[in-house]
């Protein structure tokens, strides 16, 4: 059994590493226009994001994926309790929720271009239109699943609505509410990337395009590697914020489960 | 003190209504301990529900005091039996037993006080500042107890609060609600399918028959106190009382089965 | 994700509209607000027209040949997508799912990749397979392959040991045990993964056209766009929400049903592209 450990924890580390070398070997061997050595790769990348074009392109971008995903986490969440906690008004709005969400969010955009113009304004509106969806979905769920015993104990002690609210209701739908943003937070990505390259001059996504169109290979592949280290910083830190405000959860969770 | 009139639960409507209780009438008075036992599935959680107002009945009445009891009243607390789901497991120990606390209004250190004599009174003053979820299942139950008891009620109901629990812990557990009821002397109505459990803790107990229910017999319960896991069960009379309960809740079941319901009677002191 | 409607309404309330009636409710006044805004120029009737004419619109359009080819090259497109997907991640998901060495290896790869998001590859699809079909293929493949292999992995992980052991004690080998043990109890998992990568392979299907240009309603819309008709655009994209709708419907009815004897006891959604 240990020695299973052992390898096992051998082989997550090796593997990774003989990936990449073996990467690096075939593209510098190869001589594929469109897959250049990693070593080029590498140089380029670190000569275009660190720092040249990062106050130019990687901080517009950021900024806009922060602006549409705060603000379809605040929507998301405020709406989501008000729907949670109001069946019938769950009902009306219903039919409606479930058609827009499934507009693919690339569809919208012509209609964003049309409504808002290029700007930035128009991307954090799409950016937070289209996020805001599993936020809303999953805090309806969250508050209209609390456990009916801990509401009937609410009720025994006579808490006070807005108690119940805030202490209860709130914290009760916090792990539900974490994976809506988690979801949310992988589209806001996806959803910067594409409008910035239908309708941006600048911008991370808007670099990769116009790279490609320029035939800047190199350059086009540092953008997709960034894109992907962005996707997966990104995620890593969700997941680290969600464990400590959700550790109770994970605990109660696990102590229920043996 | 608490006074049920007549009470009649049904669920559901027409063709397809289940009647949980019959008509259900009983009276508890201050300062005692009843137990209410019954076969499985009688309704025991529905009636100990409307009684603490938190179903209304289809008919009939429950009244506390003077007044009506149209949902939980104040000078109420409640043990539920699922412990792990009534123990909100974001607040540690401490935040859990002071939370019903905020509606009474009182000053930070009264609040304080009343959190640490309540945990230290079930024992588990060196848990204060844990979660739920790293106690164990008699602890979890211990610390609803204790919430229960920091609310300083005058009448406590508990709906089969050890029956998720090992039997050593139960005995441990029960134990304690006498010791509660002797310090405090507060009215409990504790409701379990476990006879032995009921002729051990109760000044009296009330039987209740099959569905549709109602109060079969009501029985006093003479055992000496302070009672004793070892002796009292020990004692004749411990043996006679709980077979007289077995056989009432048997036959009336064999009556059922044999497809007579037998008009319900109630012997000895009610 | 169940349709939201589906909660009961807690006991002794009665709604004051009736249950069946609510929705339509709901969605005339909605229909009606967005009439309003757009009749009293709220938001410009040239940038956003009347429901009435986006609907009116779409009638239009849904008597026209080129709209249902445009609808047939996006649905060639997530089909294909999602078919090529499901190709790869089931297997992929099951052989590493079984060995843990296998998983152990590969664990630090997939999370590594499986946050890219595939919209970052769009240039490298032009580059390589051009404006045609082949871009749009390739980019919903390759999205949709990652939610469908992390469902098929934790279905795999999730089979409970009680009933593989069960399996081992009444003498069933490896292969038996996979297939009448482990793969079952993993196929609800994997009808949830077939629904999330379905949406998502029809997005990035949308996406190729709409960005590269791939034939399709994507494109359709931009199209309208571009030459200003206005009710055209919009009556295009509540077409392709209508089709995201029905998809979505289709694959939560296929998946309802699969999971009918499963406990609830899924791990959180997630859209991996």
């Amino acid at each position: 059994m240990r020695r299973e450990r052992l390898l096992g924890g051998a082989l997550e580390i090796a593997v990774p590493i003989l990936l990449l070398v073996l990467w690096g070997v075939w593209s510098s061997a190869s001589d594929t226009y469109y897959f250049p050595p990693l070593t080029d790769i590498l140089t380029t990348f670190r000569e275009t994001w660190l720092f040249d074009r990062f106050g130019s392109d990687v901080v517009p971008s950021l900024v806009r994926l922060g602006l549409g995903f705060g603000l379809a986490c605040v929507a998301g969440v405020v709406l989501g309790m008000a729907l949670g906690l109001h069946p019938t008004l769950r009902r009306l709005t219903d039919p409606v929720v479930q058609f827009l969400r499934s507009i693919p969010p690339p569809a919208l955009l012509p209609f964003g271009i049309l409504v808002m113009g290029v700007g930035n304004s128009m991307k954090v509106f799409i950016i937070a239109f289209v996020c805001v969806w599993p936020v809303l979905l999953n805090t309806i769920d969250g508050v209209a699943g609390v456990d009916p015993t801990l509401r009937e104990t609410s009720r025994v002690y006579g808490v006070t609505s807005r108690d119940r609210l805030f202490h209860v209701t709130l914290p009760a739908a916090t792990p539900q509410v974490f994976a809506g943003m988690r979801t949310s937070l992988s589209l806001a990505l996806i959803l910067m990337v594409i409008s910035e390259m239908v309708a941006s001059t600048n911008g991370i996504g808007y670099f990769v395009l116009q790279s490609q169109r320029t035939f800047a290979i190199p350059e086009m592949w540092s953008g997709i590697l960034l894109l992907g280290i962005l996707g997966y910083v990104l995620n890593a830190g969700f997941v680290l914020i969600e464990r400590r405000v959700l550790r109770w959860h994970r605990g109660a969770r696990a102590s229920s489960l043996s | 003190m608490l006074h049920v009139e007549h009470l009649k639960k049904t669920y559901g409507e027409g063709v397809r209504a289940v009647e949980a209780i019959g008509d259900v009438s009983l009276e508890i008075r201050e300062n005692e301990l009843v137990c209410i036992v019954g076969p499985s599935g009688c309704g025991k959680t529905t009636l100990l529900k409307c009684m603490s107002g938190l179903l209304p009945p289809t008919s009939g009445e429950v009244r506390l005091g003077d007044e009506r009891v149209s949902g939980p009243p104040e000078r109420m607390a409640l043990v539920f039996q699922e412990y792990s789901r009534s123990l909100y497991p974001w607040m540690t120990v401490r935040q859990n037993v002071a939370f019903p606390l905020k509606r009474k209004r009182l000053g930070k250190d009264e609040a304080r006080r009343l959190v640490e004599e309540a945990v230290g009174s079930v024992g588990l003053s060196g848990a204060l500042d844990r979660y739920p979820w790293q106690l164990s299942g008699g602890m979890q139950q211990r610390v609803a107890i204790a919430r229960a008891l920091a609310y300083q009620p005058d009448i406590l109901l508990m709906d089969e609060p050890f029956a998720s629990v090992d039997a050593q812990t139960r005995a441990d557990l029960e134990d304690l609600v006498l010791e509660v009821r002797r310090r405090y002397g507060v009215t409990i109505v504790f409701v379990t399918h476990d006879i032995d459990e009921s002729v051990y803790l109760s000044d009296r107990i009330m039987v209740l028959t099959p569905s549709p229910t109602e109060v079969q017999e009501v029985l006093t319960v003479d055992l000496p106190q302070p009672r004793d896991q070892v002796a009292t069960k020990e004692l004749p009379e411990f043996a006679h009382l709980r077979g007289h309960v077995w056989r009432s809740i048997k036959r009336r079941q064999a009556d059922e089965d044999a497809g007579g319901a037998a008009a319900p009677h109630v012997t000895s002191a009610g | 994700m169940a349709t939201i409607a589906q909660r009961a309404a807690p006991r002794g309330t009665r709604p004051a509209l009736p249950n069946w009636l609510a929705p339509w409710v709901g969605v005339l006044a909605v229909l009606a607000l967005f009439e309003l805004v757009s009749r009293t120029e709220l938001i410009s009737s040239e940038y956003f027209p009347p429901v009435s004419d986006m609907f009116a619109a779409l009638g239009g359009l849904v008597v026209t040949g080129g709209f249902w080819t445009a609808v047939g090259q996006t649905l060639q497109g997530w089909a294909l997508g999602l078919g090529i997907a499901m190709l790869i991640a089931v297997p992929a998901g099951i052989l590493i799912g079984s060995g843990r060495l296998l998983y152990r290896s590969l664990r630090a790869v997939i999370e590594f990749l499986r946050p890219i998001p595939s919209v970052a590859l769009i240039p490298l699809a032009v580059l390589v397979y051009g404006s045609g079909l082949e871009s749009k293929v390739f980019l919903a493949a390759f999205a949709a392959t990652w939610p469908l292999l992390m469902q098929t992995l934790y279905g795999v992980q999730d089979v409970d040991p009680i009933a593989t052991d069960t399996a081992r004690s009444f003498g069933f080998g490896r292969g038996a045990r996979l297939r009448r043990v482990t793969l079952p109890s993993a196929v609800p998992y994997i009808a949830t993964g077939v629904r999330i990568s379905s949406a998502v392979a029809l997005i990035l299907a949308v996406t190729a056209e709409l960005v590269i240009g791939a034939p399709g309603l994507g494109r359709e819309i931009n199209v309208a766009r571009q030459g200003g008709a206005v009710d055209d655009m919009y009556g295009l994209i509540i077409a392709t929400g209508l089709l995201g709708w029905a998809l979505n419907a289709l694959f939560t009815r296929v998946e309802r049903r699969v999971l009918h004897w499963h406990p609830s006891h899924r791990p959180g959604e997630e859209v991996g592209a």
